[in-house]
């Protein structure tokens, strides 16, 4: 009861830098879904007929998944310096999987009858793409999208060890400080915002997902 | 077959990369416009692909398709297909899009003005008998599967195509409402009048819904093709006779009605008459029954010679009762199985009034399938002295 009397005082008191911070960190996973999304349902569409494309695309972005965070966000420094960059090359590799699976999942789940009358009605192959197959495999994207942001949102922590912002800094400054006054306070700090962060932008993409959905497809 | 054909498929053929046998063999046939031809054979013999080809959703390997004189065979397939009404077994609606969005698909694509698309989405609504107003504004999901296959064929005829290509379009629905959409259908292409092509593994269907029927075989090689009547009438070989099966002669008779048999004398009398009128009629001929007939000329009671001579009881009491009659725009079909039910194994024909035409009797029928025959038998005859 204590902890938490005192951890209400840290917020209370730097209340301003949390906020700053909680859109810092907002603006990373925000910046780095859009681009993976675009990334990723590009290459979806690319690669979903191959089946050798789309079995290597599977695979590669899988492999990102398991490079330890820690090594990966490092990896960049020595191509793009310090700070906000490398986080971003970092977290944008381990944002694809998620949305590229769903994106060809949802391609192979279009109903063969409805791409073939699309067809037979005369719509080329691009208005097929855009007008018939992606709005229906959109919902399962847009699925893809959430699952992403959710693991990018924790892993985002992590920009702070090279040197980018967001709540990662009241993590890292919390146990660099360990056992000094407010320490403790600091590490909670950097961690509840982050699930309150997740929670919200997950609600925000839900609502997007239910907005870019046609009510036809909704069940 | 001429080049005047709406659609002529000249030696067209399809074969399959790494396929040695190809699936369609050098094919030449000509639709007509505004009538359809049904591409039936057994499951195998290339008949969808036959079709795919026409709209070139599969590319020919060989041969030139026509349109109405106009060579089609290289021109963009895209803006060829907005030209084709195009409907399939699993119809393929768009789920994302509502009934007069999936309606609008064609229209909209050619530019037609918004005003001009909601009035042609609520005109066809209204054509396949569907009321605007409720449907226009639904999404698939909410259709039963006769209503969304109506939507189908509405979409089809989106943008006032010429010509209709179907792919067993009413194979997957429940027989009753199959029939029913024939029929609906049946009525709509006596006004439309398109040209169609109309693809079926099931003989009943093309011999309901075909103008021509083109029985297909192996790699598609038209083993037949004529109207279904000479058809069924004289299957050319053991392959035509084996696919109508059993039964054909009685499907034949569907198609001959009973206004075109000259009715014979058959011996009458009228209610009132003296015996002496019925006792002459029945001298006349050889008949055996003698129909009763109230003072309107409808019939009452079918009469033997004995039944006149008797003398216990009413006239109108004696013989048997007339069961079983036609109009004479019934088929013999309908007319042979009125003949079983009576008990004189003869149908009486009436006019809508009720009112005694003549009698139709089991020779008749025989006499007329004999001429079909004859005259199918004949035909094919002149066309082979023809071609050699």
């Amino acid at each position: 009861m204590e902890g938490v009397t005192s951890w209400l005082g840290y917020v209370g008191k730097n209340y301003d830098d949390i906020l700053q911070a909680t859109w810092e960190h907002a603006r990373l996973v925000l910046i780095v879904i859009v681009a993976a999304t675009f990334f990723s349902v590009i290459l979806g569409v690319l690669v979903q007929r191959n089946a050798t494309a789309r079995a290597m695309s599977l695979s590669i972005a899988g492999i990102f998944l398991t490079i330890p965070s820690l090594a990966l966000f490092a990896l960049f420094i020595p191509l793009v310096g310090i700070g906000n960059p490398p986080a971003l090359i970092a977290l944008f590799l381990y944002a694809i999987l998620p949305i590229l699976r769903n994106t060809v999942t949802g391609l192979d789940e279009v109903s063969p009858a409805v791409v073939e009358s699309a067809k037979g009605m005369g719509l080329n192959t691009w208005q097929q793409l855009i007008r018939v197959r992606l709005p229906l495999a959109w919902p399962v994207v847009m699925a893809g999208v959430r699952v992403s942001s959710l693991l990018v949102v924790g892993i985002a922590a992590i920009a702070v060890l090279v040197g980018g912002d967001g709540l990662g800094t009241f993590i890292q400054g919390g146990l660099t400080r360990l056992g000094l006054p407010g320490s403790v306070e600091s590490v909670w700090v950097g961690t509840v915002f982050t699930v309150l962060l997740g929670l919200v932008l997950d609600a925000g993409f839900a609502l997007v997902q239910r907005l870019t959905t046609s009510a036809g497809l909704r069940i | 077959m001429s080049e005047r054909s709406m659609i002529h498929l000249d030696r067209v053929t399809k074969v399959y990369p790494g396929s040695s046998v190809p699936a369609v063999e050098e094919l030449t046939l000509g639709i007509e416009e505004g009538e359809i031809l049904v591409l039936v054979g057994p499951s195998g013999c290339g008949k969808s692909t036959t079709l795919r080809l026409i709209n070139r959703m599969i590319e020919p390997s060989g041969g030139n398709i026509y349109f109405d004189g106009e060579d089609v065979t290289d021109v963009n397939p895209d803006l060829l297909r907005r030209r084709i009404g195009y409907v399939i077994q699993q119809i393929g609606l768009f789920p994302h899009h509502t009934i007069g969005q999936n309606i609008a698909t064609v229209p909209k694509m050619l530019g037609w003005d918004k005003k001009q698309v909601a009035e042609r989405v609520d005109e066809l609504l209204d054509t396949v008998g569907l009321d605007p107003a409720e449907f226009r504004d639904r999404y698939p999901k909410e259709l039963s599967g006769g209503q969304a296959q109506r939507v189908g064929v509405a979409r089809a005829l989106g943008a006032d195509p010429a010509v209709m290509l179907m792919d067993e379009p009413f194979g997957a629905i429940d027989p009753i409402t199959r029939d029913r959409l024939q029929n609906e259908f049946l009525r709509l292409q006596a006004e439309l009048r398109k040209t169609i092509v109309f693809v079926t593994h099931d003989i009943d269907e093309a011999i309901k819904m075909g103008d021509r029927i083109a029985i297909l075989g192996e790699r598609s090689v038209i083993r037949q093709c004529d109207t279904p009547e000479r058809i069924l009438a004289y299957p050319v070989d053991d392959f035509v006779d084996d696919f109508i099966g059993a039964g054909s002669t009685l499907k034949g008779l569907n198609f001959e009605r009973v206004n075109s048999l000259d009715l014979p004398e058959y011996p009458t009398m009228r209610l009132g008459d003296s015996l002496e009128v019925g006792l002459a009629a029945f001298n006349g001929g050889h008949q055996e029954w003698l129909l009763l007939l109230d003072a309107e000329g409808r019939p009452l009671r079918w009469l033997r010679r004995a039944d006149l001579t008797r003398s216990e009881g009413q006239l109108r009491d004696r013989g048997h009762p007339v069961r079983a009659h036609v109009e004479p725009n019934a088929t013999l079909h309908d007319t042979l199985e009125e003949m079983l039910n009576s008990s004189t194994g003869a149908s009486v024909v009436v006019d809508k009034r009720g009112r005694y035409l003549g009698v139709v009797e089991i020779r008749q029928l025989v006499e007329v399938i004999r001429e079909l025959r004859t005259e199918a038998k004949e035909h094919y005859e002149a066309l082979e002295a023809a071609s050699t």
